[in-house]
């Protein structure tokens, strides 16, 4: 497990360096983008981690303290890398009154940590989150950006065989593919 | 692109519809999606392939027809039957719909049982979900492809704008007043008046913006919009843009509405190919363009000026007004921010015409609403209802009650903005003023329906605690006393709570209405406010024993 933490840290740390140079040439030209080029630096990392964050800073000239004003604000913002599985339970409203709470509860309890956690074998990330927008297919959960609709609010377990089976994986470009 | 060349487009991408003997379209929007849609469309389009029958049936995408719970849905519209909607369908029944179904259909025209062995997912379009809707903004939903600017056109898509260029900035305001049409983001302020405003202010520059960071909870009309039908969004910006002289227009959505995002960009592409949107539009001479920007999970990001705060890539903190954003707003620019069902409105009002328009609604509140439809209620989904309908009959007859031997308790309009309205209250018809009497608010459209075992207390305190969560924390009133109802609420919830405590709670609440800077702080007394109201004994129930005997 050592080894593959080693191979993920270097590629985080390493390879996006120039990325982030390119990422800031692009952003720096237009007003206000700050947030924009944030949104595309955690698309590709997954989180905004610090050593990434200062070096956009210095790219674009905007100070750290300005970076993570607007980090710590928004929740959409990661800080620290959230795993292989970002399991986001829906506790908008109408996955609440269908029991989401429950839901949630059940998976803390299966994977032994609360909401906003990481196991620590890095495996899975417990979120809840406020609103993914499929409230007919209440209530919810998404893996990765794969929903899982109408679930079974008794049954967290299911939920995670299921998310072991597909194996989703990270797909927020899925419609991409459409074009 | 010349102006006729629109009116070429359209008739022969309709020509080429005609010329099918078969179109099956599926819902291609987030909620069907996540239940398989795109595994369907591409087990139809190779089933469809395999028979040859490619130059006879077309297959594409279309936005949310409504019924998300019950997807994947696809509609199929021939020239010998009337359109067939099927609901919950799988690759192996999408295989069968084509051998059953189509293939007969395609070959020979009308058929004796065209649903054959899908007849048990098939649902009925002549029934009360779908005979009560009048649908304006999605009307194009289940009709045109969202990736299609062709499809678009044959739907009368940029006809607006065209008539747009043909007409004074002061001429549209004039036509926007007259439809009535009122801001759908909540406020209901008119339209028509709100771009007067930014039109009488003169600036170089001049921006119109989309709203599109739907942060209310449980609902999703402008993700079902954007997704469903992006041109006319556009569409309905560049006719905004017109009438105040605006020279950039601004999209800010949801980060966490990717598809919408998507969608959008290929809408704005597509439309700057065809020079809809760009330099010299549609050889007016005009030129205006598009911008995108990403919302990053911020409630408080909904309210204007935190909303422009936002674009500038800060914080999204709201400030005092005035000065308001028609004088002052991003980059310290006139500004215009609009909601995106208002804006999916503005086309067709301008196409067909205001007296059109204000013939839908009540007298103070014109056309129609779209409603995202969720919690205990059999129909969950998305609908569009005219104005003046009541509350039982979106609930009752459209939504078909709880679906299960609960009994209705109650509706929540406006998110965690607006109220709770009771059961016996139902026969209220939904228009800005209606709601606004009863406590709440129309907010942007999610109806959530909670049925006798949930408790309204709980829901209050729900409510609550997300805006506290959401808080930006700029002020005091709404930074502290959110935080201080909600542990008043907390004890009320746990069983500690006294009569003092609901005092308490509605002198913080009159202090937040008062003294908050936005929306957001003034606003968040409402859930709990009107569950006191209307279900005052659910929170007496509540009460400490002994205290509550006392009272």
């Amino acid at each position: 497990m050592s080894d593959e933490t080693a191979v993920d840290e270097i590629e985080v740390e390493e390879a996006p360096e120039d990325e982030i140079i390119v990422l800031a040439q692009k952003w720096k030209k237009k007003k206000g983008s700050l947030i924009m080029a944030l949104h595309e630096l955690q698309g590709r990392l997954g989180y905004v981690p610090r050593e990434s964050a200062m070096k956009l800073g210095r790219e674009m000239g905007v100070p750290l303290a300005n970076i993570y004003e607007v980090l710590t604000f928004y929740n959409y913002f990661k800080l620290e890398s959230p795993g292989k599985y970002i399991i986001s339970v829906c506790t908008g409203t109408a996955c609440h009154i269908k029991g989401s709470p429950k839901l949630l509860h059940g998976v803390e309890a299966e994977l032994g940590i609360k909401e906003g956690e990481s196991t620590p074998d890095g495996e899975y990330h417990l979120q809840g989150v406020r609103c993914l927008g499929c409230c007919g297919l209440a209530p919810l959960a998404s893996v990765n950006g794969k929903v899982y609709g109408k679930q079974d609010v008794t049954d967290a377990h299911g939920l995670l065989e299921h998310v072991k089976h597909d194996q989703p994986m990270h797909v927020a470009a899925e419609s991409a593919d459409a074009e | 692109m010349k102006p006729e060349e629109l009116e070429v487009k359209a008739a022969a991408e309709l020509a080429k519809q005609q010329a099918m003997e078969v179109r099956l379209v599926c819902c291609s929007s987030t909620g069907c999606q996540s239940s398989g849609a795109a595994d369907i469309v591409a087990r139809i389009k190779a089933d469809i392939a395999e028979r040859g029958l490619d130059g006879k049936v077309q297959v594409g995408g279309t936005g949310c027809m409504g019924l998300c719970s019950k997807g994947p849905l696809v509609r199929m519209t021939c020239k010998a039957h009337e359109d067939i909607l099927f609901s919950e369908m799988t690759p192996d029944l999408a295989t069968r719909l084509v051998e059953d179904v189509v293939a007969p259909i395609a070959s020979g025209g009308k058929v004796d049982d065209p649903v054959g062995p899908l007849g048990a997912h098939v649902v009925d379009l002549h029934a009360a979900f779908f005979a009560m809707q009048e649908r304006v903004v999605l009307s194009n939903n289940g009709h045109a492809d969202p990736e299609k600017l062709a499809d678009y056109l044959v739907h009368g898509g940029y006809q607006g704008l065209r008539k747009a260029l043909t007409m004074s900035a002061e001429e549209i305001c004039k036509e926007m007043l007259a439809s009535g049409l009122r801001g759908r983001g909540g406020a209901g302020y008119p339209t028509g008046l709100k771009w007067d405003f930014a039109r009488r202010v003169e600036s170089d520059v001049k921006y119109v913006i989309c709203n599109g960071d739907e942060g209310d909870p449980g609902a999703f009309m402008d993700r079902s919009v954007l997704e469903g039908d992006p041109h006319a969004v556009i569409e309905g910006m560049m006719i905004a843009a017109r009438a105040m002289n605006a020279t950039n227009g601004v999209f800010y959505i949801r980060a966490e509405y990717p598809l919408a995002v998507d969608r959008i960009e290929k809408a704005i592409r597509q439309a700057r190919q065809a020079g809809l949107v760009g330099r010299n539009i549609l050889n007016s001479g005009w030129s205006f363009d598009f911008d995108v920007r990403l919302g990053a999970g911020a409630f408080v990001c909904g309210e204007e000026t935190a909303l422009i705060a936002s674009v500038e890539g800060k914080r999204g903190t709201p400030r005092p007004r005035p000065p308001f954003p028609s004088v002052k707003g991003l980059w310290d620019k006139p500004s215009c921010v609009n909601n995106v069902e208002t804006l999916a409105n503005v086309p067709r009002i301008l196409l067909k015409g205001a007296d059109w328009f204000a013939a839908k609604g009540t007298e103070k509140s014109k056309g129609t609403k779209v409603f995202a439809l969720t919690g205990k209620i059999a129909h969950n989904g998305l609908v569009e209802v005219p104005m003046g309908i009541t509350i039982r009959e979106i609930v009752e007859t459209i939504g078909g009650g709880t679906g299960t031997d609960r009994k209705v308790k109650g509706v929540q309009t406006g998110g965690p903005s607006g109220g709770m309205i009771p059961e016996s209250q139902f026969d209220t018809p939904i228009s800005y003023e209606h709601l606004q009497q009863l406590g709440s608010m129309m907010g942007s459209g999610g109806l959530i329906v909670i049925d006798d075992q949930d408790s309204v207390v709980e829901l209050a305190r729900f409510y609550l605690d997300f805006c506290v969560d959401e808080s930006c924390g700029k002020c005091a009133p709404c930074r502290i006393g959110g935080t201080q109802m909600l542990h008043l609420l907390d004890k009320i919830v746990a069983g500690d709570g006294t009569e003092e405590d609901i005092a308490n709670i509605r002198m913080i609440a009159q202090a937040m209405q008062r003294g908050s800077l936005c929306a957001l702080g003034q606003t968040a007394p409402n859930p709990v406010l009107s569950a006191l109201k209307h279900f005052t004994s659910e929170f007496t129930e509540r009460l400490k024993k002994p205290v509550a005997a006392e009272a």
